[in-house]
Order: structure tokens, then C-alpha cells, then sequence
């Protein structure tokens, strides 16, 4: 036994032990020591490499030629230029703003699912719960040979069906539907896996809510005679909103940074028709070797992802009516 | 005719193995206030809310104005309830709160609007109308959700310990404004309560409820003065009712009807008793005196409330001629806790 441990021992402290005060007893060092781990990692993780890409995105470092030479906005303006840069904005936005909607609607419908009680309801809920569970690349890959040209599951079923492959079938009569061969179907595909892979998400979120409502509140509505929409909407739902907000920041932020189910599944294709801002600077900076270039599509995202975290935060201040 | 009634009504919980109510026969008469009093988990409330139909029950049926109205949701029950929370939706303000039923009944604006300045009016909220729930005071809640309740004109009130939230002075205004406001509308009522100060004041007729039975229904007079088990003897009056253990009998009686001997008039059928007293607490200008009697029965600690009428000086650790008037004591078997005819002492 240490020395400061047995003199912590002696008579006297047991007769007064509030005399002194512990490390758990000074809030002010402990709030300290608590935050230094996130305070480093956040310093290293996302203040370094965003001072870094402002730097590259005003210099003209490449792959071949790392020395950094100040170029002003001279990489800007080429990205301006650029009409595959304009293409991935729009698509930025069309693949979050429709995943974003279908993620918080149908978030909303598994979350009832969730609470509901019924027979065989954890089965449901691990199988709920997996797409989320599942590394993103990982799943990618399965939704890659889903979606394959020729050999893709969603074919064969359509074809069982008799929706595909033959003359004045709903879906065409060419034996495939060339899913990420097709420029509208492949941007279809990216938004289906994105929502596919964040709706859990979503409906945990949502889920959290709806056990917080008190359950007065449904029954009080079932008593005045609401029925099952009108308490959705009336009730349920206003009740939720601000959980139901942060269900789509999360689904919105989530989506606008992702790059890897893109990459996977079309790698921008075709033509560039999914290419999103994430992916295009990789391309741009990595696999094309223009760091510069790289880092200023990059830096696009900051102040569009800035403004959507104000502006969902700020609309669930308002609306917090608890 | 009865506008609620329940016939042998069951309801089990966790597939059986809990049985919140156990066989419940009970008819409300026109216009009534009918009390379900008793203690926590005595399946008052499931027996509410299976009226209400926010519970379906196991076996049996509930009737409203006459018609079996098991299988129906709430909606279809003409029925309109208070919740011990008040449950008032707090995105909405009061009218909204107040008209959403009106909205629910596809009502249009204009006679939502009559109908729910006649109930602002009537409960005195005029004045909250354009607020939240979260402004209101505890009692100005309860006038929202009473309003609330009433603007559907409903056939039954179903009222689930609406005053529990309140304070205890705030309480008793409250309970008369109820009490009042039913006999304005006289609409039926059913209230859930294990206060038995409430039941007394607002029930015309109180049902006793434990373990899921009706121990006993009747006026607050009858289930006060003429209770008919142990258990309802016991579980109400404050300080409850005396039993001391004779033979296979248990001999009962009211704290307030064992008086010094003195102070019961002389020519009276009495039971003299000798009452070893060691306590005496002055509440609220009675004295309530504690100490072993015998003499009925077996040597047993009761308590004696002497009304500030009787000035007799009693001090603790004294020995003093008690009596009970002989038309006072209540007989119940040993056994069972069950009333039986009066015995020879």
C-alpha cells in the first residue's frame, strides 16, 4: 500500500473525511480532463484537415508536385468551369433532398413498427435494425449484384412477374433493366440504397420519440374520438417533430457526406450522371492527383452542411413545445 | 334504465396470471355519481377504463344506455374522459384542446366555436382560451380538460383521480367546483378515487372495490354507517373502524361512538367499557384517544374520537369508564370479515 493511502487511512480523516477534497469532488478539473479526449481528437480529425483543405484548395499542390505555390481562387474558378462540377451539386442535392423525405416517412412508419407489440416483434426489430448494422461498403456490394446488368435478382423477379422482357411488358421488353447502366435508374439506385441504409436510423430516432409521448395523451385522443390519422397527425406527430427534425439532419448529413455507395455502385457513372460533390473531389484530388482542385469541391460541402445544421437546429428550438 | 352498467366483467392480465378485475356487477343509475373508491391496485382504474374501452375486458360486457358496447372503441361510446393527468395536448392551445373532439365529430366551425365558448363560459376559462396547457395552474388544467370532456355531451363522465395532481388546499375548491359542475350538467359520472374523503364528498352512491371484487355499493351513509366486510370497515373513517376479536365474531365500532361513559346519556342502551388509555392527539378540535378496551372481547388497542363537545378530563395512563350506544356496534364473522346479525355481549 502506497504512503498517500494509508495517511488518507489515519484517525483523524475518518473523523473529518469532508475535509478534503477529491479529484471527483472539483467539477471544473473534471469537466476539463472529461473533454480533452474529444477536445484532441476533434483538433486532429476535423479542425487540421479543414485548415489543410482551405490551404490546398488555395494552392496548386498536386499528387506529382506536393510544393505549395498560393494561387488564389484560381481552383474555384476552374471548378466553376467545370459542368461535371455543377452536375454533382444538383445531384448533392437531389439524392439528399428525396432520401432525406423518404428516409423521415418511412423512419416514421418502421418506428411504429418498433413499438408496436405483437407476436415475433424482436425478430422484426433485429431485421429492422440491420441495414443500418451493416458497414456501408459492405452493403454497397450486396446492392451491387442486386442491381447487376445481367444477373440481377430485381430482373428475374420482375421477369417472373411478367413485367419484363417481353413485348408490351410495364417495365419494357428488353430481358434487363440495366439498373446503374441508365442514368435515371442509377440515380433511382443511389437514392434507394442511401434510404435503404439510414431509414433505421431514422426510426430509432423517431422511435425514442414516440415512447416519450405519455400514453394519456394517445388514449385522451382515442376517448374524443380521433381516429388513427387524425391522431397520427394531430397528435403523434406534433409531438414528435422535433425528434422527427433531427431524424432528417441525420438522414440529410449522412447522405450529403457518403461517398462510399456511390463509389461502389457506380463509381459516378454513367457519364457522370451520380457523381456527387464527395465523390467528384475524390476523383478530382485523389484518383486524379489535383489536390487543389480536390479540396475546393470539398470545401463545398462545408458551408451547405453549416447552414442545414443551423437551420434544422434552429427549427427545432421553435418548435419544441415541452 | 342504467346508462352504465357492467356484467360480471373480468379482465386478466399477462395471459391470466394477474386478474385486475374478478367478476364486477355494477349499474350507474340517471344522472348519478357513482364513486369507485379504494386502495392502490384494487382495479378501480382498469375497471374505468374498460368503460371507457381503452381496455377490452377478458369476459363479460359493458352496457351503455342499455346497448353492449364491449367490442366498440372508445369513439363509439358516447363517453367523455378525465384523466389524472388531465392528458391535455400541449401543441394545442385550450380552444384547440377544447374543440378537438368537435373536430374529431367532423362538427362545423360555427357550432364548434357555441359550443365551446358555452363550456369556457360555464367552467370559467373564457379568459385561457388562447393559451397553452404549460401556462395553466394545476386547477385551471382541470377546468381545460372538464371542458374538454364536456363540449362532446357525452352521455357518461369518466373521471380518473382528477384531483390527485392538486394541492391539498387547492383540493377541496376543486372538489366542490366538481361537484357543482356535475349537478349543473347532470350528466352520469363514474369517478375513480382512493381518496375516501373525495368519495364521501361527491358520490351519491360510493362502490367499495378490493382485489378486483365490489365489497359493497351504497350511499356514503350506508358504506360509512352499515359497511359489510372488515374490509370496507377498515378502509373507510380516519381513524377506521375499531374491531375487537369476541369468540368466533369480530365486535366493531366507530371511533367517534366509544365516548366516556358520561357523555352518553344515561337511559341509553349502552356497552360500558373500560378503556386503559395511553395517548391522546388533539386534531383539529377533537381528541383522538388511544388505549387498550376490554371487556367486549379480547384486550384490543382502539381509538376513541372525543368530538370537542365532550369536555371530560382524560389524561394518559388512566383507566376510564367507557360506552358504546349498543345500536353502534357492527357485528362481522371471524372467518370470512363478512356482516353478521348482532350478538348478545
Amino acid at each position: 500500500m502506497t504512503a498517500t493511502t494509508a495517511a488518507t487511512r489515519t484517525p483523524e480523516r475518518a473523523v473529518a473525511p469532508a475535509g478534503r477534497r477529491r479529484l471527483a469532488d472539483r467539477e471544473g478539473t473534471l469537466a476539463w480532463l472529461f473533454l480533452m479526449p474529444s477536445v484532441v481528437y476533434i483538433i486532429a480529425l476535423v479542425a487540421v484537415p479543414f485548415v489543410l483543405a482551405v490551404g490546398f484548395a488555395l494552392s496548386d499542390v498536386t499528387a506529382g508536385n506536393p510544393s505549395f505555390n498560393f494561387v488564389g481562387l484560381r481552383n474555384f474558378r476552374r471548378i466553376f468551369d467545370d459542368p461535371v462540377f455543377w452536375r454533382a451539386l444538383g445531384n448533392t442535392f437531389i439524392f439528399t433532398g428525396i432520401s432525406m423525405v423518404l428516409i423521415v416517412v418511412l423512419g416514421k412508419v418502421l418506428a411504429n413498427i418498433l413499438v408496436a407489440d405483437f407476436k415475433g416483434k424482436w425478430v422484426v426489430r433485429f431485421l429492422v435494425l440491420l441495414p443500418w448494422t451493416t458497414p456501408v461498403t459492405l452493403s454497397s456490394i450486396a446492392w451491387l449484384w442486386m442491381l447487376d446488368s445481367i444477373f440481377s435478382p430485381i430482373d428475374w423477379l420482375l421477369r417472373q412477374m411478367g413485367l419484363l422482357g417481353k413485348p408490351g411488358a410495364l417495365f419494357g421488353s428488353a430481358s434487363n433493366m440495366y439498373w446503374l447502366g441508365e442514368p435515371g435508374l442509377a440515380m433511382a439506385s443511389v437514392i434507394a440504397v442511401h434510404v435503404w441504409r439510414l431509414t433505421p436510423l431514422a426510426a430509432v430516432i423517431v422511435m425514442a420519440g414516440l415512447v416519450a409521448i405519455p400514453r394519456d395523451l394517445e388514449e385522451a385522443a382515442r376517448v374524443d374520438g380521433a381516429g388513427y390519422w387524425r391522431r397520427m397527425f394531430e397528435v403523434t406527430i406534433p409531438l414528435t417533430l422535433p425528434v422527427i427534425a433531427v431524424a432528417a439532419l441525420f438522414g440529410a448529413i449522412f447522405t450529403f457526406t457518403d461517398m462510399a455507395v456511390v463509389d461502389v455502385l457506380t463509381n459516378g457513372g454513367p457519364n457522370n450522371a451520380t457523381q456527387v460533390l464527395t465523390s467528384w473531389a475524390f476523383f478530382r484530388g485523389i484518383d486524379g492527383g489535383d489536390v487543389g482542385q480536390g479540396a475546393a469541391v470539398a470545401l463545398f460541402l462545408f458551408p451547405l452542411l453549416l447552414a442545414a445544421a443551423i437551420a434544422i437546429l434552429r427549427a427545432v428550438r421553435r418548435m419544441e413545445v415541452r | 334504465m342504467a346508462v352504465v352498467e357492467v356484467r360480471q366483467l373480468v379482465k386478466e392480465f399477462d395471459g391470466g396470471r394477474v386478474r385486475a378485475i374478478d367478476g364486477v356487477d355494477l349499474a350507474t343509475g340517471e344522472g348519478e355519481y357513482l364513486v369507485l373508491l379504494g386502495p392502490s391496485g384494487c382495479g378501480k382504474t382498469t375497471l374505468l377504463r374498460t368503460i371507457a374501452g381503452l381496455e377490452e375486458p377478458t369476459a363479460g360486457d359493458v352496457l351503455i344506455d342499455g346497448h353492449v358496447v364491449t367490442g366498440l372503441p372508445p369513439r363509439a361510446r358516447k363517453i367523455a374522459m378525465v384523466f389524472q393527468s388531465y392528458a391535455l395536448y400541449p401543441h394545442k392551445t385550450v380552444f384547440a384542446n377544447i374543440v378537438f373532439p368537435l373536430r374529431a365529430a367532423r362538427m362545423d366551425r360555427a357550432e364548434r366555436e357555441r359550443k365551446a365558448a358555452w363550456a369556457a363560459e360555464l367552467l370559467g376559462i373564457k379568459h385561457l382560451l388562447a393559451r397553452k396547457p404549460r401556462q395553466l395552474s394545476g386547477g385551471e388544467r382541470q377546468r381545460v380538460a372538464l371542458a374538454r370532456a364536456l363540449v362532446r355531451e357525452p352521455h357518461v363522465f369518466l373521471l380518473d383521480e382528477p384531483l390527485s395532481n392538486l394541492d391539498a388546499k387547492l383540493r377541496t375548491s376543486a372538489r366542490d367546483e366538481l361537484k357543482r359542475f356535475q349537478q349543473e350538467v347532470s350528466t352520469t359520472t363514474v369517478y375513480v378515487t382512493h381518496d375516501q374523503v373525495e368519495a364521501m364528498g361527491l358520490g351519491d352512491r360510493i362502490a367499495v372495490l378490493s382485489d378486483g371484487k365490489v365489497r359493497q355499493v351504497g350511499p356514503p351513509v350506508e358504506v360509512y354507517d352499515d359497511p359489510a366486510d372488515t374490509f370496507v370497515a377498515t378502509f373507510i373513517g380516519s381513524p377506521p373502524m375499531n374491531l375487537v376479536n369476541r369468540d368466533d365474531r369480530l365486535v366493531g365500532f366507530r371511533p367517534e361512538h366509544l365516548l366516556p361513559a358520561d357523555a352518553l346519556p344515561n337511559g341509553a342502551d349502552r356497552e360500558k367499557v373500560p378503556l386503559a388509555v395511553d395517548r391522546i392527539e388533539y386534531l383539529s378540535g377533537d381528541r383522538h384517544v388511544y388505549g387498550t378496551v376490554t371487556g367486549i372481547g379480547e384486550a384490543t388497542r382502539v381509538v376513541a374520537r372525543l368530538p370537542a363537545t365532550v369536555t371530560s378530563p382524560i389524561s394518559a395512563g388512566e383507566t376510564y369508564d367507557f360506552a358504546v350506544a349498543r345500536d353502534r356496534l357492527r357485528f362481522f364473522a371471524v372467518d370470512t370479515g363478512e356482516r353478521t346479525e348482532a350478538v348478545r355481549l
